[in-house]
């Protein structure tokens, strides 16, 4: 196989708050066009931070005090509480058509006509043409396929998820991650996954980081790091999937 | 099973540091906090730091300006301004805060009470709270103090009359989003009464907040203290008040504009430095 | 063995949106029932309910054979405790680890004064903690340090029963797992009857005896654990069982299995 020029790549960054204490410490990786990476860990593991890091929204009083990010293409990013990311006060439609019309540069009535494409290929219902709803009157579900539309309505090349299925019910996760890998085979987006649940990422991603404490203490191939984990960490994340029966007669 | 210690490692924005330590590392505490001291302390000591009587008079040296027998000079009955000045803040301070004494507990109870309880309580106290604030506060002032005669005791009827809404409104408003956290439930749960979950959970959680909010309700009170003199339903002369010698400079202002400029800015000292005050103790239960 | 806990058609409306509709179930001595279902189902109003601090609009609560009352006398309140979901706000910020240990302890005068000290280090070893603990303040712990402090404070007051709401959903998956064995371990160490809720699947069926589903403020199902989990009765608990992310087949030989459909 050719060797793809990475859209994504990170050499040896690293963060710290005010008071010197290193939050992300050397973390390097790159992904390819249309590849999934997986940050895993639990929480103070620095991925959400890394996240932010690439997209340039560090949090205040958080600094990159080393390496480098080195970003081909737009990047979008999914957080984790769709609502907290969605204006209350503007209905859905029209939030995203001005995320169209600023960022694709579309005429109005243009932009409203993508926006609606956008939601459509979400699976959103298509009763919102005709009556635009505000946040509070859809589900956590339809909430977060917005967040995404508007994510994926700035045309990246990178997608960045941070937890999104984490807040929402089991069935409505399962949904999401359908949508989402659909919607990668369809536009061929790039995307860093941010999960704590190894399962998810497992089912998500090509290749994962298991994060720990700011470092990366491994990565690689997922089914090659799954089968084979050279850390404890890796093993004790691996453990704490809590096991579901299999269904009978599922198969 | 082995034991897992607690962790013995504290966060790291200093909770190990004693409260001293806190306060030092918040300027506006620490400034807000010496500029009341100081005028505490002179207040407290003037009789033995001026020589100089508050309402004695003097005709032969009046309207003088400021030299070092008299450091701010003298008004129109010679007597000395800086002493005057140093002795109306004894009066106006204390009366500030006597006057935020009963307001301050009403209110902080009242307001936990409807927080807490919600339901018919909660409506009839929010009822009277939106009744008193639809009043021009300076209106009820003036007519009660008008009906209690002049003097101090119509700024302590009044305020206890008002003052305790503000503390209601916020207590309440917390209360109510403290009720919502489980460690309420949990208190409920384990079958605490009403009442003991209100003055053992609650207050210690309320009182910060209610506490900043005393020191801004302590600027607006000065300063109808201050105005009530100034309108000549105060505190009656010869007694030393801020307001009364404003006033009584007025006349002068075109050559000897000290005289009411003065304990204008002593005012405006005493609202800068509890403003600091308050800024800095938010600040400091923020960070804790 | 007779129930520690019945639930008799209780229903709970919230003005026009039901929240309960006309559950019955039952909790037999000394098992654990996991109570699925997914957000807005109504399972924590539930809980809130048996707990006492939802009153309901229909229906009754039997604590073994008590009738639970509107107003609970100190003694029925004691019987049933609760676990919540958040460790940040499930503790008095204001309050140090002795006092939150010690208030119930004292109030309803169950050792004496004296004893205070001692009986506040026996519930923190109960729940592995150090008896440093007492005088530090729940802003010193970790979220899983602060929920067996939870723990230890609901197991002050002798409960048969205790509910726990999500206890472990805010936790992160390490300290998860040691949540969920300390409650196994106290629940046969003190005859527990436990009441024990969870969008998590895999949690409850770690930890489960009987599962029950509930939707949309109704219970669909109520299940023996291997039943539910190999042949669910109805169409809802096999769509959730089926939704559940699960670890690809990891066995060397067999081919990575990406289920995307």
């Amino acid at each position: 196989m050719m060797a793809i020029r990475p859209v994504l790549e990170i050499d040896a960054l690293s963060l710290a708050a005010k008071s010197n204490k290193k939050l992300v410490d050397n973390v390097s990786f790159s992904l390819s066009k249309g590849e999934t990476l997986g940050l895993v860990g639990e929480s103070g593991s620095g991925k959400s931070l890394t996240l932010r890091a690439i997209l340039g929204i560090l949090p205040r009083g958080i600094e990159q005090v080393g390496g480098t990010v080195k970003n081909e293409e737009r990047s979008a990013m999914v957080f984790q509480d769709p609502r907290g990311s969605l204006d209350p006060l503007c209905p859905v439609v029209k939030q995203l058509t001005e995320v169209v019309y600023y960022r694709q540069r579309l005429s109005r009535r243009a932009s409203r006509k993508a926006a609606l494409e956008l939601l459509h290929m979400l699976g959103l219902p298509a009763s919102l043409q005709t009556s635009d709803r505000y946040p509070s009157q859809l589900s956590g579900g339809q909430c977060q396929r917005v967040v995404i539309a508007m994510a994926l309505a700035c045309k990246p090349g990178i997608l960045l998820c941070d937890e999104p299925t984490t807040a929402l019910d089991v069935t409505v996760q399962k949904q999401i991650m359908e949508t989402i890998s659909a919607l990668q085979v369809e536009l061929g987006f790039a995307m860093v996954f941010v999960t704590h649940n190894l399962a998810i990422a497992a089912a998500m991603c090509s290749k994962l980081c298991v994060m720990k404490e700011g470092k990366i203490i491994e990565q690689g191939n997922t089914l090659s790091l799954l089968q084979n984990p050279q850390n404890p960490y890796t093993q004790m994340l691996m453990n704490s999937v809590l096991p579901v029966p299999e269904l009978e007669g599922s198969d | 099973m082995k034991p897992i210690t607690v962790n013995p490692q504290l966060h790291e924005d200093g909770q190990s540091t004693s409260i001293i330590s806190r306060i030092w590392r918040i300027p506006a505490l620490l400034a807000g906090g010496i500029m009341l001291a100081v005028l505490v302390l002179l207040a407290i000591f003037i009789p033995f730091i001026s020589p100089h009587d508050p309402t004695g008079q003097d005709l032969s040296a009046f309207l003088q300006p400021p030299s070092a027998k008299h450091w701010l000079g003298t008004d129109q009955l010679g007597r000395d301004l800086f002493t005057r000045l140093i002795y109306a803040a004894r009066t106006d301070l204390t009366i500030m805060v006597l006057a935020e004494i009963i307001p301050f507990c009403t209110g902080v109870l009242l307001g936990m009470i409807a927080g807490y309880y919600g339901k018919w309580l909660d409506s009839v106290i929010s009822l009277l709270t939106d009744t008193f604030i639809a009043f021009p506060f300076y209106l009820i002032v003036i007519i009660v103090a008008f009906a209690s005669g002049a003097g101090q005791r119509g700024i302590y009827i009044t305020f206890m009359l008002v003052g305790w809404i503000v503390f209601a409104r916020v207590t309440r408003g917390l209360t109510a989003s403290f009720r919502q956290q489980e460690w309420v439930a949990s208190a409920q749960t384990l079958g605490l009464p009403g009442i003991r979950i209100i003055l053992r959970h609650i207050l210690p959680n309320v009182l910060p907040q209610a506490i900043v909010v005393l020191m801004t309700d302590m600027v607006g009170l000065l300063v109808a203290i201050v105005t009530l003199g100034y309108l000549g339903i105060g505190i009656a002369p010869p007694t030393p008040d801020w307001g009364t010698m404003i006033s009584d400079g007025q006349p002068f202002i075109t050559t000897a504009w000290w005289l009411s400029a003065v304990p204008g800015l002593a005012v405006v000292y005493v609202g800068i430095a509890l403003s600091l005050v308050g800024d800095g103790l938010a600040d400091l239960w923020r960070k804790k | 063995m007779g129930a520690a806990l019945q639930v008799k058609n209780i229903s709970v409306h919230y003005g026009g949106f039901t929240a309960l509709d006309s559950i019955n179930l039952d909790l037999p001595k000394h098992t654990t029932l996991g109570l699925v279902g997914e957000s807005g189902s109504g399972k924590s109003t539930l809980a809130r309910v048996i707990a006492g601090l939802v009153v309901p609009n229909e229906g009754q609560v039997l604590l073994g054979p008590e009738l639970l009352k509107r107003k609970r006398s100190r003694e029925q309140h004691k019987k049933i405790q609760m676990i919540f979901q958040n460790p940040d706000a499930s503790l008095n910020p204001k309050h140090s680890i002795r006092q939150i240990l010690s208030e119930a302890l004292l109030f309803h005068r169950i050792v004496d004064r004296a004893q205070v000290g001692t009986r506040c280090k026996e519930l923190l070893a109960r729940v592995h903690m150090d008896e440093s603990a007492l005088d530090r303040y729940p802003h010193q712990f970790s979220g899983g340090q602060r929920q067996r402090i939870a723990i230890a404070r609901a197991l002050s007051v002798e409960p048969s029963v205790l509910i726990a709401d999500e206890p472990t959903s805010a936790l992160d998956v390490s300290v998860q797992r040691s949540v969920l064995d300390l409650f196994s371990k106290l629940k046969s160490e003190l005859d527990l009857t436990l009441l024990f809720i969870s969008h998590d699947l895999g949690v409850i069926h770690e930890i489960s005896d009987t599962v029950a589903v509930m939707k949309q403020g109704r219970l669909v199902e109520i299940n023996d654990k291997d039943q539910f989990f190999s042949r669910p009765e109805t169409a809802y608990s096999r769509e959730l069982l089926s939704a559940v992310p699960r670890m690809p087949n990891l066995k060397p030989s067999g081919g990575f299995h990406e289920p995307r459909t």
